[in-house]
């Protein structure tokens, strides 16, 4: 910047302080405007539920997570979470690893399907899942025959919030495998390591950062997702009620304060998951200087 | 690797290649499964039974009461987020890499919060603050200007959620960009608005469009934080995500899958759009 103004030989000074506090108060202007446009649409919105929340006092925290149907919720919650990370996981690595190291006809094609859930809105999944395993759909009698039920019940919830959440994870490690290149796990071949060993003990730590932010981002799509999960579920209370389905009901039934409450435990799990992204983020680029 | 085997003798490099060739093909048919069952399959069944007996399906979607007025309204909407977060998107990505200043750290990390925070909480967030129940909702209204359960609403909503696209994208491309250059444009006299219009926003259309196309095609499909802002009165802010949750739950199927398909078509021809411009340049987070 100095040396920029340094080639200005035969300047007018005044003129040029002029500038330069003018560029300054321009700075502070457009800082102030992000700050603000941030400010109406997220922080002011924040303070709103947290306020909300706690408005009736504090015994409405207690009050709401000893009820019998929100400890349901947000254990369910935490089981469809754990299930669709397990499977995007592992899922998504064998996906990234095969469309980045190998070359077959209708790779492009397979590279293009990752996208479609960006494409489709959740509330189309759900709608999806209904069209396979309702009643009248193409796998109704299949399942409905060996008496498994699937739609209104775990598992058509867990099916649509893994199809939600499919791209994380592949997007996240595909790039990485792309840039380590075949020489590291090459060289561990063929000095005599197994593919697993070469796996574990050279993919692995090579991709770990990409993957947990894949990780990271999964766990928290999963956690919020309504869409899917709302129109296969039959809104069941006690039985199919995620935590996310618990703040639509009490909403819709004006029990504001422990939909409130719910709503801010759930942002809550997601700051401390964005701090978590935030973390790995870091550590990867202070690695990657290294 | 051949080399190696092949000094271990013929015969284990043949069967260490068949078994490579194996392991290739079954990581290959996981792969290929896994994405054909859990993603191929869903919008195969929605395409199905949208086109079951051609346009005429569609029609009738369409010609189902409050349909087409759905869809224009996400339409609208969508094309509204679009613009206002290619705008504000490249102000905060501007700001983010080329100014210093207390508190960027944090500003960086409050416009990832989005993608943590699940959208149906914030819909409820903001009738918590710009809802009948707030003395902030209240004086709003007092002005006239109706947020929650009105068409506002629904344009805020896609804000926040769509909030990081533009940014994430334009960010990268910006930190590419040497600032040597603007610093020349301005040595030479040029304005601090000439200088941004004439040297950074040529580099950085590509990635501001691919950025806006996402935020788009996002909230065509966006529903947790709408359904909760928009009130979902047929005819004024009724969205078509939240229609086709409608039919859905009225045990309407057919009538859904037909809206479903319309926005189906719409979104995927964006995202292809949206990919084809990212192409071009590496990199570009979802």
């Amino acid at each position: 910047m100095s040396a920029g103004f340094a080639i200005r030989r035969g300047g007018d000074r005044d003129a040029m302080f002029r500038r330069r506090r003018r560029a300054a108060v321009l700075r502070g202007m457009l800082v102030a405007l992000c700050v603000l446009y941030l400010a109406v649409l997220l922080l002011a919105p924040l303070a709103g539920v947290v306020w909300q929340a706690l408005r009736p006092g504090w015994r409405v925290l207690g009050d709401t997570f000893t009820r019998s149907d929100v400890v349901h919720a947000f254990t369910l919650t935490a089981v469809i979470a754990l299930i669709t990370v397990a499977v995007t996981t592992a899922f998504g690595v064998v996906v990234a690893w095969v469309l980045v190291r190998q070359r077959f006809r209708g790779r492009a094609f397979l590279n293009a399907l990752v996208d479609l859930p960006f494409a489709l809105s959740p509330v189309t999944v759900g709608l999806a899942c209904v069209l396979l395993f309702g009643r009248g759909g193409w796998f109704h009698d299949f399942f409905a025959a060996r008496g498994i039920q699937i739609i209104f019940a775990l598992p058509s919830m867990v099916l649509v919030t893994i199809f939600i959440s499919v791209p994380f994870t592949i997007r996240e490690v595909q790039p990485v495998l792309e840039e380590i290149g075949v020489e590291e796990e090459d060289a561990a071949r063929t000095l005599g390591a197994s593919v697993m060993q070469t796996f574990l003990r050279v993919t692995l730590p090579n991709i770990r950062w990409g993957l947990l932010y894949g990780i990271a981002l999964s766990a928290a799509r999963a956690i919020g997702e309504i869409g899917a999960v709302l129109v296969v579920s039959g809104l069941i209370q006690g039985r199919t009620e995620t935590a996310t389905l618990y703040i639509y009901r009490a909403m819709e039934e004006r029990q504001t304060a422990s939909a409130y409450v719910v709503a801010l435990t759930l942002a809550g799990v997601s700051v401390l998951i964005l701090a978590a992204i935030e973390w790995v983020k870091r550590k990867r680029t202070r690695e990657d200087e290294a | 690797m051949v080399s190696a085997a092949r000094a271990t003798g013929r015969r284990w490099s043949l069967s260490s290649r068949a078994a490579a060739r194996l392991r290739h093909r079954s990581l290959r048919a996981a792969a290929v499964v896994y994405l054909g069952l859990m993603i191929a399959l869903p919008a195969a069944v929605v395409i199905d039974e949208g086109f079951a007996r051609g346009l005429s399906d569609l029609r009738d979607g369409l010609a189902y009461p409050g349909a087409a007025e759905a869809v224009w309204l996400t339409l609208a909407t969508s094309t509204a987020a679009a613009v206002v977060n290619a705008v504000f998107g490249t102000i905060i990505a501007y700001v983010l890499v080329r100014f210093r200043f207390p508190g960027r750290r944090l500003l960086g990390a409050l416009v990832d919060l989005p993608l943590a925070i699940p959208t149906l909480v914030t819909g409820v967030m903001l009738v918590a603050l710009y809802g009948p129940a707030s003395p902030i909702g209240r004086a709003l209204e007092g002005a006239g200007i109706e947020v929650a359960f009105a068409r506002l609403g629904i344009l805020l909503a896609l804000l926040v959620v769509t909030l990081p696209f533009v940014v994430r994208a334009v960010q990268p491309v910006l930190l590419e960009l040497d600032p040597a250059e603007e610093e020349a444009a301005e040595t030479l006299g040029a304005s601090g608005w000439t200088t941004f219009r004439r040297i950074v926003l040529p580099a950085i259309r590509p990635a501001i469009a691919a950025g806006a196309l996402l935020v788009f095609a996002r909230s065509l499909g966006e529903f947790g934080s709408v359904v909760i802002v928009s009130g979902n009165i047929t005819g004024r802010t009724l969205t078509a995500p939240v229609l086709i949750f409608q039919l859905a739950s009225q045990f309407k199927p057919e009538q859904a899958a037909a809206v479903a398909s319309v926005l189906f078509a719409i979104s995927f021809g964006t995202v292809l759009i949206t990919t084809r411009l990212a192409r071009g340049r590496r990199g570009g987070q979802p």
